[in-house]
């Protein structure tokens, strides 16, 4: 187990550096420096080759490249020139909103997923069961903003229940506790997770129901009830470890355009702005951080199932 | 026959179908899988969506001349009427017209991608499963790396510097979904080398491109089908949001996220039509990819399949 583990996180550190050495790489092809957006359009060949020399743009990029890692396992994650603040505060300001935002619509697509996707496969083929399943193909093909647009059409604009903005507040407990703004952006994001979520627990639920431990149980007598909580949701839910895990990049997709609907003022929209002003500091730092992410939520998924599930045996 | 819900299971675990199957005259591979989709009515139901949608942008506008290119004063946020069944946008274009074009560039994006990576990801991934050794591992960590790239991020970076054109976001975007196949069809590609028939046929003196071509590809071939299918569906979601971001297909190309971007602006002034029919386009495209995705994954796969 233990040298499974030690492989494990030295391929991930491995495949996030590869990660970070091809992201630095290709924003160099795009943007070689930002001197031009920072001096402006008017700035002279002098000053710029001369801004580029003092800021060590001059520079191969995997020179650049080695000093910027370096600089970021520091912590220091470069400059905004657009903001006139250091990447990082930008990033400790807003964080946590983000997450909440994230985490609260994950934690509630998997507490509403599980229970509706075992119903489902209980009642499988029923009217209910169809009526779930449909809605949740329409809302896997929905785009993220469309179904914000009609949820803030709806619940915003006609009647006047929810805000159509998100919460404004610097302080992520104000953000927690404004139910009134709050709740359209979670809805959304969970709407769109459940969706997918629950088409695998049901999947997944009716795999184990073919299973012979669940014949066992009901030939024992136990009520179907039993059967149900106590041999089939633990072993169902095995999937959704992974699933979970393995949904970050669509979350960090769906965060991006959540947030840049209703205004919410996390990282999503912190990148979005940074696009329009080609703020370079900002965009190379979110994406990097985003593919860390992902590489660790992989990881973080396959140990998590290892440990949930004794079955798999890892030399 | 099977629809996607009916599992080959009864609640108990009793099988509906004969051991072993029913007596029938034997067919080949791509007949069964076919009649298998022919009987399933979502599929259907998906197919004809499609194709509905494929004469719609391709076709149609052929016959259908909506103004698309210059503005008109006098005709500007025009409610369904006569003369424009969907109305009219606030530069007096015919909003008909104009998803009947957006469509055709999100499915020429999405068909591109698609087609992009399913050739790069299957000859990358049979190359690294039929070499093998320290090779593939090589090829499959350089996947691992990339699919670790959020693609939305990416793109939006690109397309910040370079216009989008069909052309750019098609292969920007292929240049993403060939990382599935790749390790999809590496994967079969392992599975399948050490099957019986194909240990046959190399006995009975094929050559290695004999079992390639006979034998490897066409048993790998419903996997990369499936794997397009849900890629193109997954293209017109990521075109659309890039569009709906404002980075989306540059003039004169239309962009149906692009559309809903500008209609959402004037939702409050109760010009529904600007939004919903862009919106249900959006999401009748895709639900028909994945449905169609989906009959395909259950009609190609033999153990699901009720013979």
């Amino acid at each position: 187990m233990s040298g499974y583990l030690i492989r494990r996180v030295i391929t991930s550190i491995i495949v996030i550096l590869g990660v970070s050495i091809v992201i630095f790489f290709l924003l160099h092809l795009i943007y070689p420096s930002p001197a031009q957006d920072v001096l402006g359009p008017k700035a002279t060949t002098a000053s710029v080759n001369a801004w580029n020399k003092e800021h060590g743009f001059d520079r191969p990029w995997l020179v650049q490249y080695l000093s910027y890692l370096g600089n970021a396992l520091h912590g220091n994650l470069g400059y905004s020139y657009k903001l006139n603040q250091s990447v990082a505060a930008l990033f400790n300001e807003r964080w946590a909103r983000s997450l909440y935002l994230s985490g609260m619509s994950v934690v509630l697509s998997v507490l509403i997923a599980i229970p509706l996707g075992i119903y489902q496969a209980v009642r499988r083929n029923s009217l209910s069961d169809n009526a779930a399943t449909t809605a949740a193909f329409v809302l896997y093909a929905m785009p993220v903003f469309f179904l914000a647009l009609i949820l803030i059409q709806v619940f915003a604009l006609s009647l006047h229940i929810f805000s159509f903005e998100a919460s404004q507040s610097t302080s992520v407990w104000t953000v927690i506790g404004d139910w009134h703004s709050m709740t359209l952006p979670i809805v959304t994001l969970t709407l769109i997770n459940v969706a997918s979520y629950s088409r695998y627990m049901r999947s997944s639920a009716m795999d184990a129901l073919a299973q012979d431990y669940i014949k066992a149980a009901r030939a024992k007598g136990l009520p179907e009830r039993l059967v149900l909580l106590r041999h089939l949701v633990r072993n169902a839910c095995l999937p959704m470890v992974t699933l979970v895990g393995l949904s970050i990049p669509i979350l960090l997709a769906g965060n991006l355009i959540t947030e840049q609907v209703f205004n919410f003022q996390g990282l999503g929209l912190l990148f979005f702005n940074s696009l329009n002003n080609v703020d370079y500091n900002v965009l190379i730092a979110y994406t990097l951080i985003g593919a860390a992410l992902v590489v660790v939520g992989n990881l973080v998924a396959d140990i998590a199932l290892t440990v949930a599930d004794p079955r798999i045996r890892l030399a | 026959m099977t629809n996607i819900a009916s599992p080959v299971l009864g609640p108990l675990g009793a099988s509906r179908a004969p051991e072993g199957g029913e007596v029938g005259p034997i067919q080949s591979g791509w007949r069964l899988a076919a009649r298998e989709f022919v009987s399933n009515r979502l599929a259907v139901l998906g197919s004809a969506v499609l194709a509905f949608f494929l004469v719609f942008c391709f076709i149609a506008p052929l016959f259908y001349h909506g103004q698309t290119v210059n503005t008109n004063l006098l005709t500007t946020d025009l409610p369904p009427g006569a003369g424009h069944p969907l109305g009219t946008t606030d530069e007096g274009f015919d909003e008909l017209a104009l998803l009947m074009r957006g469509g055709q560039a999100a499915l020429e994006v999405a068909f591109l991608a698609a087609a992009f990576g399913i050739v790069l990801g299957s000859l990358w991934g049979a190359v690294a499963g039929l070499v093998g050794g320290i090779v593939d591992s090589v090829m499959m960590r350089i996947v691992d790396v990339f699919l670790s790239i959020p693609i939305l991020f990416v793109v939006l970076i690109i397309a910040v510097r370079y216009n989008s054109s069909v052309l750019s976001l098609g292969l920007i975007i292929g240049g993403y979904y060939w990382l599935v196949p790749a390790r999809l069809v590496r994967g079969e590609v392992l599975t399948l080398r050490t099957r019986d028939f194909v240990s046959a046929a190399r006995v009975a003196g094929a050559r290695r491109w004999r079992l390639i071509g006979r034998h490897l590809i066409p048993n790998a071939l419903g996997v990369m089908i499936v794997n397009v299918t849900f890629n193109v569906a997954d293209a017109i979601l990521l075109v659309a949001a890039l569009g709906y971001l404002g980075f989306g297909l540059q003039y004169p190309t239309e962009d149906w996220g692009d559309m809903l971007s500008k209609g959402a602006a004037s939702m409050q002034d109760g010009y529904w039509w600007l939004v919903y029919p862009v919106g249900a386009c959006i999401v009748l495209v895709v639900m028909a990819c994945n449905l169609v995705g989906d009959a395909l994954r259950d009609s190609f796969d033999v153990r699901l399949r009720r013979r």
